[in-house]
């Protein structure tokens, strides 16, 4: 077929599509800086018409089989880097044992975005307001790296660095990400405030945790679109660990939220302002796992 | 017992009944002939590179790179295009004393906004030209930029037409009765300023151009998105020094328009001139970031407005000021001063008061240029009177209801001229007012919120009564000099088969207007709607006309169709008289049958009058000239607008602790008088409307200090969409006007007039116990927090 002349404005590049792990690798190292790995294309097409990035090779990754697929792995879900997002909403295996995941998934976009958009390269590109990132926090997953010196494992708390910047070295492919198979002592919550359904949020945020009867044995609570990197907000969560959810240790976790979080200047939304609706929805999320018991 | 018989239940009556548009289903099954899919032989393909700075000198341009690169065939600057383009000036004349600078297709030395075109290059394809974008080089010396309305209003503050006494492109003042004895001798005053943020269209297609000029024969054609393709033609014509005859102007299907593809456009008139120099089609479609930097912007303005009132709540008097800031030129060649001007005029316009002040200040800034889009002034008009309503009913403890109800003009005394000096020829608000009261169900809903304000959950009822203007005279813009037609022509012919082809100068930019159109003829003729075909949008082939601006299409082009096919049906009873040796007032048509005009009996079929006129002329009477087609123009006379009215309510729910606001439910009573098509109709009020909660809620064009449009995507600026959107009830109250046999006003923009105010009071009505107010639209949960004082 030939191109629309009009609708294509990206720059000239090239194309490969890798079949393994190590042909795409290859194919990327032999490129250097100049080559981009592309996935559903959801992120990185509109860059392309853009012109905000212009690599000279695209390296189609959809065709690894290895990258595909969510199955069991001892206590762990491993979920494929090439697994969309509207996957996270329609396979059962997700729904029973990373219902935070299900939880979001409809709030990421919209269902055309999620019949392309993946997993993997959601986290890949570790957008501060995307809830995907955000909740591989929340859910202590690791991400399975291949390089050219093989494969490893980093702990979500480890991968995402500063804005855009994630533990991912050039030239090397999110495989699969690990998510600890969600017990019944868990109770798990997730909501944010977008404007519209489906835009990126003003604040959002995800939050497991593990019960004994009603107190909180263990909490990981992960906000988006409130700094440079999807964020874990520690103090808050130690201010519920060890307590039933009563409203003075809402009340606290809410105060902690103060020295969690620093939101940027914005224009449309002050960092005052961020900090409060950061409040306001953790309030109202731990009032629902309160309930959930 | 049979239902008593109405005019629908005659044969053939379309005036009335909702009915599918025939285009519909083309549309959706991808048919579509949009421009921006049209390919011509030897096309190129234009781009842009445009101004990062909003206002500075340009110091140098190099393209060599650009113009050596594979595949570019012209790199045009200003220099180039001014040689063969006169330059515009977006003036009118009866805007006394109105300035603006003239424009050029590309600036030559200076640019004036951030995203203003400035050099053009055309390429074998877009990405090409895009590639020799990146090569050339352009200097700039930056120049203060005027960006907030207090600093171009500053005396001795930085100048948008450097060496020009001010910033003040229009100012104007109305004045009648005694507003300073009304207000020193009223019991109420209240008083509030009012902010309005930029918004745009957002067609879902945008403006898209294909000009061919052809040396050979002297031809410009220009297949041009476009509402107006008339105006187009005379436009091209005289700037380029082509005559009118050979500019062809089509414009086929056009994705969405909303005033905003009536405007001269700075691309729009390079593409004509880089045609002409390279002689090849040469296309640019404007992309999405390209659509916010340079598409008209609409709504800029800050009004400081006061109402007095008497002790029992009879609005006194108006006293208003209206600063509005237009960009760096006013558009051409409609202006940017018309939307404050119908602010102005329109502010009060449903209520009695006789007492009015209002001044406008038209202001420039170096922004892109604002103009008519979508119900032009009537939001601010009316968000700032029904706020003001609201607010008075507040402050003597009155229902919003109550105190309209005591206001408005009585239905019963028209005509009335207001003390703007617009002539009203009946309006319906007390009906309206009435009708509205029962849809909502207004009692309960106050119940509910009373209810739900007790468990913590705020809602707020807002209603907004508004008059819209439709039915344009001349005395919108012919008397300013312009060349834009208020009337429409048509060309109506039975063709050889005994079915009806229509011409019309009324364009079609998915409203319906082709629908409605062979709703008229086929009910006049007395024919079936499929044997009608309407077309549209072709200056080659279609008579002169205003086309499709303000709200005219139904109410003058439905009255030319009308006109023209009575001339028509007058025509062929003539000659089927003939044939069947009777007077024409005997007979009539049903159904493409001539009948008996008493008995309805069966004649003959107007198709065999079509055969004997065309084929067997041999047979009628010697002298017969059988003539079956009409030529039809009309222009509207009379009063110089046809007014509408209505009113809006809705019901909404605000999240005090985010912000957020809920819309549940929208209400409108509407009276555009005869409606020809009740499902068309009620979609455009249901557009409308989303445009409207658009503006209210979500949609603004923010920039930064420097000038820099902040939010030109649609990731960042926010347009409505329906997740968001509340079901919306209407029902019309039908007052027809007398000026016109069809008795059709307008109803294009009735509802974005009043669905911006009505939230408002809204939101205000559900924040009233918390003593904090909204003075700003749109209204994000940002100013509803700081409203609220949450942090
Ligand atoms: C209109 C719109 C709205 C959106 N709204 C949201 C939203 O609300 N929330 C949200 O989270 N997202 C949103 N997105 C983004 C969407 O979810 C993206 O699909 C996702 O962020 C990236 O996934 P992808 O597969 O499309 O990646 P691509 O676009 O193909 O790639 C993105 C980046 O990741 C890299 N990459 C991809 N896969 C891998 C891999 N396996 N290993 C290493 N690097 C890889 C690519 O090289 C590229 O740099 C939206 C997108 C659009 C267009």
């Amino acid at each position: 077929m030939d191109f629309e002349e009009t609708a294509v404005k990206a720059r000239a590049f090239s194309y490969f599509r890798a079949a393994t792990i190590d042909q795409a690798l290859d194919a990327h190292a032999r490129a250097g800086d100049d080559a981009r790995f592309i996935a559903g294309g959801q992120s990185l097409v509109p860059a392309l018409s853009l012109r905000l990035q212009a690599p000279r090779l695209l390296i189609d990754i959809t065709h690894i089989a290895e990258l595909r697929g969510i199955r069991r792995e001892g206590a762990c879900l491993r979920i494929g880097a090439l697994t969309r997002h509207c996957e996270m909403l329609s396979e059962p295996l997700i729904a029973e044992f990373a219902p935070l995941l299900h939880a979001a998934a409809p709030f990421v976009a919209h269902p055309a975005i999620r019949n392309r958009g993946t997993f993997g390269g959601s986290v890949a590109l570790a957008d501060p307001a995307s809830e995907f990132p955000a909740m591989t926090l929340a859910l202590d997953a690791e991400i399975e790296i291949a390089g050219s010196s093989g494969s490893r494992r980093v702990k979500a708390d480890d991968f995402f660095v500063d804005l855009f910047e994630t533990a991912l070295q050039p030239g090397e492919l999110i495989t699969a990400i690990y998510v600890p198979l969600f017990k019944a002592d868990q109770r798990f919550a997730f909501d944010e405030l977008a404007r519209r359904r489906g835009d990126y949020a003003l604040v959002g945020c995800g939050m497991l945790a593990t019960f004994t009867s009603d107190r909180i044995d263990d909490i990981r609570i992960s906000f988006f679109s409130v700094g440079n990197t999807p964020t874990r907000v520690k103090g808050a969560e130690a201010a519920l660990i060890g307590f039933g959810l009563d409203a003075e240790r809402i009340a606290a976790a809410q105060a902690a939220l103060e020295s969690d979080l620093a939101p940027p200047e914005n224009d449309e939304v002050p960092p005052a302002m961020r900090l409060h609706l950061a409040r306001v929805l953790l309030g109202r999320l731990l009032g629902r796992l309160g309930e959930a018991g | 017992m049979t239902a008593p018989l109405t005019s629908l239940d005659r044969p053939n009556s379309y005036i009335g009944r909702s009915l599918p548009r025939p285009n519909a289903k083309r549309l959706l099954a991808g048919r579509g002939r949009y421009v921006s899919d049209l390919r011509l032989p030897r096309m190129l393909y234009a781009a842009f590179l445009r101004s990062p700075r909003a206002h500075a000198t340009i110091v140098s341009i190099n393209a060599d790179e650009a113009r050596v690169l594979e595949g570019v065939h012209l790199v045009a600057t200003g220099a180039d295009l001014a040689k063969i383009c006169t330059a515009w000036t977006g003036t009118l004349d009866h805007f006394k004393g109105m300035t603006s600078a003239p424009q050029l297709p590309l600036p030559l030395d200076r640019v004036v906004w951030a995203g203003q075109a400035v050099v053009a290059v055309v390429a074998e394809s877009r990405a090409i030209a895009e590639d020799a974008l990146e090569l050339i080089e352009v200097d700039y010396e930056d120049l203060p930029a005027v960006v907030d309305i207090d600093v171009a209003r500053e005396a001795g503050g930085p100048q948008v037409n450097p060496g020009s006494a001010s910033n003040i492109c229009f100012r104007s003042q109305l004045d009648s009765g005694t507003v300073d004895d009304a207000f020193a001798h009223a019991a109420h005053v209240v008083e509030e300023e009012f902010f309005f943020g930029r918004h745009t269209a957002v067609t879902l297609e945008p403006r898209a151009i294909v000009a061919d000029y052809d040396p050979a024969a002297g031809m410009l054609t220009v297949h041009h998105g476009t509402q107006t393709p008339y105006q187009f033609q005379d436009l091209y014509s005289r700037h380029y020094g082509i005559p009118e005859a050979r500019v062809r102007v089509i414009a086929t299907d056009i994705g969405g328009s909303f005033g905003m593809k009536l405007h001269v456009y700075h691309e729009d008139m390079a593409v004509v001139g880089l045609s002409i120099l390279l002689g090849r089609p040469v296309k640019y479609v404007a992309d999405r970031i390209e659509s916010f930097v340079s598409d008209i912007h609409a709504r800029e303005h800050r009004v400081r407005a006061r109402m007095a009132l008497d002790t029992k709540g009879e609005i006194l008097a108006m006293d208003v000021l209206d600063l509005t800031a237009i960009g760096a030129f006013s558009t051409y060649p409609r202006t940017s001063v018309v939307e404050g001007n119908q602010v102005i005029r329109l502010i009060g316009a449903p209520y009695r008061f006789r007492n009015y002040r209002a001044t406008l200040e038209v202001i420039f800034q170096n922004k892109v240029q604002t103009s008519q889009y979508r119900a032009v002034g009537h939001p601010i008009a009316c968000a700032v009177t029904e706020r003001m309503v609201d607010m008075a009913a507040a402050k003597l403890g009155l229902d919003p209801f109550a105190i309209r109800a005591q206001n408005v003009i009585a239905d019963d005394a028209y005509p009335q001229t207001s003390p703007t000096g617009y002539r009203f020829e009946a309006l319906s608000h007390q009906a309206c007012l009435k009708r509205l009261h029962e849809m909502m169900g207004y009692d309960d809903l106050r119940a509910e919120q009373a209810e739900l304000r007790k468990r913590g959950v705020y809602r707020g009822i807002g209603i907004a009564t508004f008059v819209e203007i439709t039915n344009p005279s001349p005395a919108f813009y012919g008397v300013g000099g312009a060349r834009i037609s208020s009337q429409d022509g048509a060309i109506v012919s039975l063709t050889p088969s005994g079915e009806v082809r229509c011409l019309i100068s009324v364009t079609e930019q998915g409203q319906g207007t082709e629908a409605i159109i062979s709703q008229i003829v086929a009910d006049q003729l007395g024919l079936a709607q499929e044997h009608v075909k309407v077309i549209t949008g072709d200056t080659e082939v279609t008579p002169h006309g205003g086309a499709t601006w303000a709200c005219r299409g139904a109410g003058i082009g439905g009255e030319t169709a009308l006109q023209a096919t009575r001339a028509l049906k007058r025509n062929i009873l003539e000659i089927a008289a003939l044939i069947l040796q009777e007077q024409p007032s005997a007979l009539d048509i049903v159904d493409g049958e001539v009948v008996d005009a008493g008995t309805r009996n069966q004649r003959m079929p107007i198709a065999e009058i079509a055969r004997i006129a065309y084929f067997r002329s041999d047979t009628l009477p010697p002298g017969t000239q059988a003539q079956l087609t009409v030529s039809h123009h009309f222009a509207p006379q009379g009063y110089p607008f046809a007014f509408t009215n209505g009113i809006q309510g809705c019901s909404l729910e605000v999240d005090v602790d985010t912000g957020f606001i809920r819309l549940l439910k929208h209400f409108i009573v509407e009276d555009c008088g005869r409606v020809i098509n009740p499902m068309l109709v009620d979609e455009q009020l249901r557009g409308g409307i989303v445009q409207g909660l658009g503006a209210a809620l979500f949609e603004e064009c923010r920039y930064s200090d420097t000038g820099q449009l902040v939010n030109g995507s649609l990731a960042d600026y926010l347009v409505p969409m329906p997740m968001e959107m509340p079901d919306i009830l209407i029902t019309h109250v039908e007052t027809p006007t007398a000026d016109t046999e069809l008795g059709a006003k307008g109803v294009g923009e009735a509802g974005t007039a009043a669905a911006s105010a009505c939230v408002l009071n809204a939101v205000n009505d559900a924040l009233a116990p918390f003593a904090a107010t909204i003075n700003a639209i749109p209204i994000t949960p940002t100013k509803v927090l700081k409203a609220l004082k949450r942090f």
